[in-house]
């Protein structure tokens, strides 16, 4: 198919429609509002159903009861109304229930502001809402890879059975891009028909049940070490990342996600043309996290610098994966304040000087 | 090399659109392009920006801090942005709307009068066209050809919009010509 230029939300929401998604509820938020008047529209054309709901909170409960059906379910909100789904979200990760869930980042904590964001990380990789449960969470940074990432999505959640979650910043949400779809995807997961879907079955076979209460402590924890061992298997299978210029000998190691991957791999270019080594690694999947692939790839680094729209939050899985063996620098700006190329590089210079006088002194 | 702009005004005058039609013009002479906008709690009457870039290779950073060329179409607008201009770079200045000099020397400048050219083409919302036209006219950055028939597919049925957008593009773009002719402005290749 030809490429068309579409914004980020406009291009997740297509990317629902042709991964299958035939429920959306949601409720409306910035920085993500194309997202729902896009499914709003483009659903009734394809059977579907759209549904405005009266609060995230209640969103997050018709998202639960309608991934019971075994239809393609969907929502999307931005981080405020993340934060009010998350009970909804513990819960359809204890009855095991497929869901996709895009959170477009904006500032906080609090109501914040509506400008980009990367201070949901924390919310999204360690368990927003309460029990031992993991979302499968996938970064993309650009529009392309939003729509490419919100179909695997769908597939990913129907074969684990799990919710997952794209997670993006207001920048993926609002920017432009030129975006292909494929005419004929494969599905990036085997899937098999849902047999577990509570559909009704007149007495056919036995009961469906779909529940998240184990009052048994011994059912509770078979069934916390049955979610454990689909986390282990997503950790073993899943994770996904891509790196830069590790081709050449680097000095410094970015690690960036998302949007502000993109800004590294500008200041990446005007670094190499300054003759200064540097590379960039980008986590493509959140949860699992590349931890092994990081550690190889800083291996021939001195030192490491994370870039985020936080406080500093990815860069807890990063000293995970580094285990102290390199220094780790941090580069952050918050409340809705983008960080520029420019910065980066100088950030890196600043490294680099600092590498040299030590080599001096030592 | 990214050519990059941004794009600068008040809202409702078009600084969105003209920026969408330079990316879709990039895309359609089949470059890498991106279109940022500023989204922050914005009305008509406020600032308002956006963010093209136009590249040979994937986009990098879609967000600009030191553009190449800056097209300001108020005095808000040149205040925020003449400085972080690149040196070398282009300023683009709507000199209806902006009655000071710009103060840098180490930029090249390019004044359209483009409220007043819109105006006397008979349509006072073409000085977003008129600015375009004297970017394309002065830059080459995509082709004339390319942004007039999205001018046509933006306002099908319209015959006399379309009419003196286009008249508008034109007339900005021989401004821009003539600017680059004297030497204000070098022709930028995109990936040069």
């Amino acid at each position: 198919m030809a490429k068309k230029l579409m914004k980020g939300c406009e291009a997740i929401g297509e990317a629902a429609i042709k991964a299958g998604c035939k429920l959306f509820f949601g409720y409306p938020i910035t920085p993500q509002n194309e997202i729902p008047e896009y499914m709003a529209h483009r659903l009734p054309q394809v059977g579907g159903t759209f549904v405005q709901a009266e609060s995230e909170v209640a969103a997050s409960n018709m998202i639960y009861g309608a991934a019971g059906s075994g239809e393609r379910v969907f929502t999307s909100s931005s981080s405020p109304g993340i934060s009010l789904m998350q009970e909804g979200i513990s819960y359809i990760a204890g009855s095991e229930l497929p869901v996709v869930i895009v959170n477009i980042m904006r500032a906080g904590p609090g109501l914040g502001g509506i400008l980009p964001s990367q201070s949901d990380y924390f919310q999204a990789t360690k368990g927003g809402g309460h029990g031992d449960y993991r979302l499968l969470v996938l970064a993309p940074w650009s529009v392309q890879e939003a729509a490419d990432l919100v179909q695997d999505a769908f597939d990913l959640a129907d074969y684990y059975r799990n919710p997952v979650m794209v997670l993006g910043d207001g920048l993926i949400g609002q920017m432009m891009e030129p975006v292909e779809f494929r005419a004929e995807r494969t599905p990036c997961k085997p899937l098999s028909p849902k047999a577990w879907a509570a559909t009704g079955c007149n007495g056919d076979r036995p009961t469906n049940i779909i529940n998240s209460l184990f009052l048994d402590p011994e059912v509770l924890e078979r069934h916390n070490q049955k979610l454990k061992a689909k986390y282990d298997l997503m950790v073993r299978d899943e994770v996904r990342c891509a790196a830069y210029g590790t081709d050449r000998p680097y000095e410094v190691l970015i690690v960036a996600y998302g949007t502000v991957a993109r800004v590294c791999s500008t200041a990446l270019d005007d670094l190499r043309e300054d003759g200064v080594g540097a590379a960039l690694f980008r986590p493509i999947t959140l949860f699992p996290f590349p931890y092994a692939e990081l550690r190889a790839a800083a291996e021939t680094a001195r030192a490491v610098l994370v870039v985020e729209l936080s406080t500093g939050q990815m860069i807890e899985d990063v000293r995970l994966a580094l285990e102290g063996s390199r220094p780790i620098h941090f580069l952050g700006r918050q409340g809705g304040m983008l960080i520029s190329p420019e910065a980066v590089a100088e950030r890196v210079n600043a490294i680099c000087a600092g590498l040299r006088a030590e080599v001096r002194h030592g | 090399m990214q050519n990059d702009l941004i794009i600068a005004g008040f809202g409702g005058q078009g600084v969105l659109l003209i920026g969408k039609m330079l990316a879709y013009a990039g895309m359609a002479d089949g470059k890498e392009v991106s279109w940022l906008p500023s989204y922050g709690p914005e009305m008509r009457g406020g600032t308002c920006n956006c963010t093209v870039v136009i590249a040979d290779r994937p986009v990098g950073s879609p967000v600009v801090e030191r553009p190449w060329v800056a097209m300001v179409m108020n005095l808000p607008s040149l205040e925020k942005y003449e400085e972080m201009v690149k040196p070398g770079g282009l300023l683009l200045v709507n000199t209806s709307l902006i009655n000071r000099e710009v103060r840098r020397t180490d930029v090249r400048v390019v004044k359209v009068p483009a409220n007043e050219i819109a105006n006397r083409l008979g349509n006072p919302r073409a000085a977003n066209m008129v600015a375009l036209g004297a970017y394309l006219g002065a830059t080459r950055a995509v082709s004339l050809a390319a942004v007039e028939g999205l001018v046509r597919e933006t306002f099908a049925g319209k015959a006399k919009v379309i009419d003196s957008n286009l008249a508008a593009l034109q007339e900005g773009y021989a401004l821009g010509e003539r600017e680059a002719a004297d030497g204000k402005v070098v022709p930028q290749e995109v990936g040069a």
